[in-house]
C-alpha cells in the first residue's frame, strides 16, 4: 500500500514536468491548428544543451534554465518564421510532414554532435532525496514540481490576463475574425511557437535529469506527449494538465504493481478505450462544422 | 496520344521485367528490390491516406504484422527457405487485413488530427508487445526466417519478382479504387466528409474498407522485406521510418494520384538505400533525409506529377493557342507566375 501511494506521489510530480512539455504542444495546436511532432526532439536538445552548459562550462542545470529557455524561444520562433508560415494549404496534414522533418534533422544533428551514447545530466541535488510525511522524494523531483507549477502559473497569467493572452485566446478561437478586429494572429503565432518551445526547453532539462536520454528517446516521449493531449482534448490547456496528471499516475502505479514495462502499453491501452467512448478528449469540445 | 500512352507503359513494363537481366550486380538488385517494395508500401498507403485524407502515420503496424506472421508461419509450419515463404505472402496479407479491422475501426472514430494521433500510438502499443510479449515474439532477440538455398548471384531475382508482382497487384488495387464509384466516395470523404455523408456516402465503411485494402498490401511488403533481410526486430518492424519515408513519397510524388508515389519511391527509395549504406558519418542520412522533406513540401508543395502536369496543360493551351499574340501573352504569363512564387516565397 505505502508502495502505491509512493507511486502516485511520484507520478504527481513527474506528472508535473510532462504538463509542462504537453501543454506547449497543445498550445500550440490550440493556436495554430499545428501537431509540433518536432516537440520531443526539442525537449531532448533542450536536454542537451543544460547537458552543454553543465559539462564544458560548469553551469548549475537549474541557473542554466536562464540560457536554455531562451535561446529555445528563439529557435521556436525561428522555426515558425521560416517554415510554419509557409504553408498555405492543408495546415494539420502537411505541419505534421513539416515538423517531422524538423525533427528528423535535429536528430541527425544530435546524434552526429553527441553521438547515440546515453547521457544524463548531473547536479549534487540529483541522487539526494528530502523525507516528506515518511516518504523519501528525491529533491530533483520536488524542484521540479516547483519548477513547473511556477513556469505553467506564468503560463495562466500570460494567457488570461495580459493584452497577448487575450490575442491569443482570439486567435485560437477564430483566426479570420481575430484579424479584423486587429489582432496580429501571425506574431502571435510565431510568439505562440516561441513559447511552446521554450517550455520544451524547461521539460527537458527536468527529463534529462531524472532519466538517461539520447537523440532517439525523442519518440518515447513525443508520442506519450501526443497520447497525453489527445485524451485531454487537442488544444484544451487544462485538459493537458489533467491528463499529464492522470498519465504519470496510471503509469507509475502500474510499475509498482504489475511491471515495469508494461507502464506504457496500459497507458495507450486507456488511450484507445476512451477514445470509443470519447473521441475529442476528456475536456476536448467536439468539432463544430467549419465552412 | 492515348496509344502512346499505352505504348510507353507497355515499355516500362518490359524493362522493369528485363531489369535483373540487364544489370545483375546484386548491389544493384538490391536497390531495386527496396524500390519496388517501397512503391508498393507508398501505393497502399495513398490508397487509404491519399484519397480519404487521412494521414496515417501507423502503417507500420501491418508492416510489422506481415513480417511477424510470416515469420512465425514458417516456424510453426517447420518450411524450409525457398519459394514456399513468397507463396505464404497472400496468407500473410490477409492476417494484416484481420488486424486492420479491429484498429481502423477504433482509430476511424476519431476525426483527421485525433486520426493521425491514435496511429501513431498503436504502433507504439505494437512495438512494446513485440517486446513484452516474448512468448509469443521471442522479444528483444528478435524472429529469424528461414535461409533460402539459393545462392548469391540468384539470391535477388525471386525477390525482385515477387516485389513487381506485389507492386502491381497494389497499383491494380489503386487503380481500381480511383476509377471506381467507391473511389469517388472516398475523395468526396476528403473534400468534405459531412456533405458527403449528408449525401448518402456510408463514410465509416468507406474509410475502413480503404484502411484494410492498404494494410493487405503493406502486410506483404513487411513480410517480403524480412524474409529478405532474413531476421526482424521490434524496433525495425514497428518503426515511424517506415510512416515517414512512405508518407514523403506520396507527397514528393503528389498525393492521390496513381503515379505520384509510384515516382517519389522512384527517387526517394534508391537515395535512402545509398545514403544508409554509404554515408559512414552518424546522423548525416537523418540531415539530408529531413532537409530534403522540407524542401519538397515547402517548394513543391503538391508535389511531382500534379505539377508536371499542370505546366504540361499550360504548355500545350498555350502552342494551341494563337501564334501571333504569344509573345505578349506569354510575357504576360511569365510574370503572373514570377509574381505568384514572389508571394508564396
Amino acid at each position: 500500500m505505502t508502495l502505491i501511494i509512493e507511486a502516485v506521489i511520484l507520478g504527481i510530480l513527474t506528472g508535473s514536468v510532462y504538463a509542462l512539455m504537453s501543454s506547449g504542444l497543445t498550445l500550440i495546436f490550440g493556436v495554430m491548428d499545428i501537431i509540433n511532432i518536432a516537440q520531443g526532439i526539442l525537449v531532448i536538445l533542450g536536454a542537451y544543451l543544460s547537458y552543454t552548459l553543465e559539462t564544458y562550462l560548469h553551469i548549475d542545470i537549474i541557473l542554466g534554465l536562464l540560457v536554455t529557455i531562451p535561446a529555445l524561444f528563439l529557435l521556436g520562433m525561428g522555426i515558425e518564421w521560416a517554415f510554419m508560415r509557409r504553408i498555405r494549404r492543408d495546415r494539420v496534414m502537411i505541419s505534421i510532414l513539416v515538423t517531422f522533418a524538423v525533427a528528423l534533422v535535429i536528430e541527425g544533428l544530435l546524434n552526429f554532435v553527441f553521438s547515440a551514447n546515453y547521457v544524463q545530466l548531473q547536479a549534487p541535488y540529483i541522487d539526494a532525496s528530502i523525507p516528506v510525511f515518511g516518504f523519501y522524494l528525491p529533491y530533483i523531483y520536488v524542484f521540479a514540481f516547483f519548477l513547473s507549477v511556477i513556469l505553467l502559473t506564468l503560463l495562466y497569467l500570460l494567457v488570461y490576463r495580459t493584452k497577448f493572452g487575450f490575442a491569443l485566446r482570439a486567435s485560437m478561437q477564430d483566426r479570420t475574425a481575430a484579424s479584423l478586429i486587429g489582432v496580429d494572429v501571425e506574431g502571435v503565432q510565431t510568439i505562440t511557437f516561441g513559447i511552446g518551445v521554450a517550455l520544451a526547453a524547461a521539460g527537458g532539462m527536468v527529463f534529462g535529469a531524472t532519466n538517461p536520454f539520447n537523440a532517439a528517446t525523442s519518440y518515447d516521449l513525443i508520442s506519450r506527449l501526443l497520447v497525453i493531449i489527445v485524451l485531454g482534448g487537442m488544444g484544451s490547456l487544462r485538459g493537458a494538465l489533467f491528463a499529464s496528471f492522470v498519465m504519470l499516475v496510471i503509469s507509475d502505479v502500474t510499475d509498482v504493481v504489475w511491471s515495469p514495462v508494461w507502464s506504457s502499453t496500459v497507458f495507450f491501452a486507456l488511450l484507445i478505450v476512451l477514445l470509443l467512448f470519447r473521441p475529442q478528449g476528456l475536456l476536448g469540445r467536439l468539432e463544430g462544422r467549419k465552412q | 496520344m492515348k496509344k502512346f500512352r499505352t505504348l510507353g507503359l507497355l515499355a516500362l513494363l518490359a524493362l522493369l521485367l528485363a531489369f535483373p537481366l540487364l544489370f545483375p550486380d546484386p548491389a544493384v538488385t538490391t536497390i531495386a528490390v527496396f524500390t519496388l517494395l517501397y512503391a508498393g508500401a507508398a501505393t497502399a498507403w495513398n490508397l487509404f491516406s491519399g484519397y480519404t485524407g487521412y494521414v496515417s502515420l501507423g502503417h507500420a503496424v501491418f508492416y510489422g504484422v506481415g513480417g511477424y506472421a510470416l515469420a512465425l508461419l514458417c516456424q510453426d509450419w517447420h518450411i524450409q527457405g525457398g519459394y514456399v515463404p513468397l507463396l505464404l505472402l497472400p496468407l500473410v496479407g490477409l492476417i494484416a487485413s484481420v488486424f486492420a479491422i479491429p484498429l481502423g475501426w477504433i482509430a476511424l472514430r476519431a476525426r483527421r488530427h485525433v486520426f493521425v494521433v491514435v496511429t501513431i500510438a498503436m504502433f507504439y502499443i505494437f512495438q512494446l508487445l513485440a517486446y513484452n510479449l516474448p512468448g509469443i515474439t521471442s522479444g528483444s532477440q528478435g524472429v529469424f526466417f528461414p535461409n533460402p538455398p539459393w545462392d548469391a548471384a540468384f539470391f535477388n531475382t525471386p525477390f525482385y519478382y515477387t516485389s513487381l508482382i506485389v507492386l502491381l497487384l497494389s497499383i491494380g488495387a489503386s487503380w481500381w479504387v480511383r476509377n471506381s464509384k467507391y473511389g469517388l466516395g472516398l475523395l468526396a470523404i476528403r473534400d468534405d466528409e459531412d456533405r458527403a455523408l449528408s449525401l448518402g456516402v456510408k463514410t465509416g465503411a468507406f474509410k475502413l474498407v480503404a484502411y484494410v485494402i492498404s494494410a493487405f498490401f503493406v502486410g506483404m511488403v513487411g513480410a517480403l522485406v524480412g524474409y529478405f533481410v532474413g531476421s526482424l526486430y521490434p524496433v525495425f518492424a514497428f518503426t515511424p521510418v517506415f510512416d515517414i519515408t512512405v508518407a514523403l513519397m506520396a507527397f514528393l510524388g503528389g498525393i492521390a494520384t496513381l503515379a505520384g508515389p509510384l515516382v517519389g519511391a522512384l527517387l526517394l527509395a534508391p537515395l535512402q538505400q545509398y545514403l544508409t549504406v554509404q554515408l559512414g558519418i552518424v546522423g548525416l542520412d537523418l540531415i539530408l533525409f529531413g532537409a530534403l522533406l522540407l524542401a519538397v513540401i515547402l517548394l513543391l508543395p503538391e508535389g511531382i506529377v500534379p505539377t508536371v502536369r499542370k505546366r504540361w496543360v499550360k504548355c500545350t493551351a498555350s502552342r494551341s493557342a494563337t501564334s501571333p499574340v504569344t509573345g505578349a501573352r506569354g510575357k504576360e504569363k511569365a510574370l503572373l507566375i514570377e509574381g505568384r512564387r514572389g508571394g508564396k516565397g
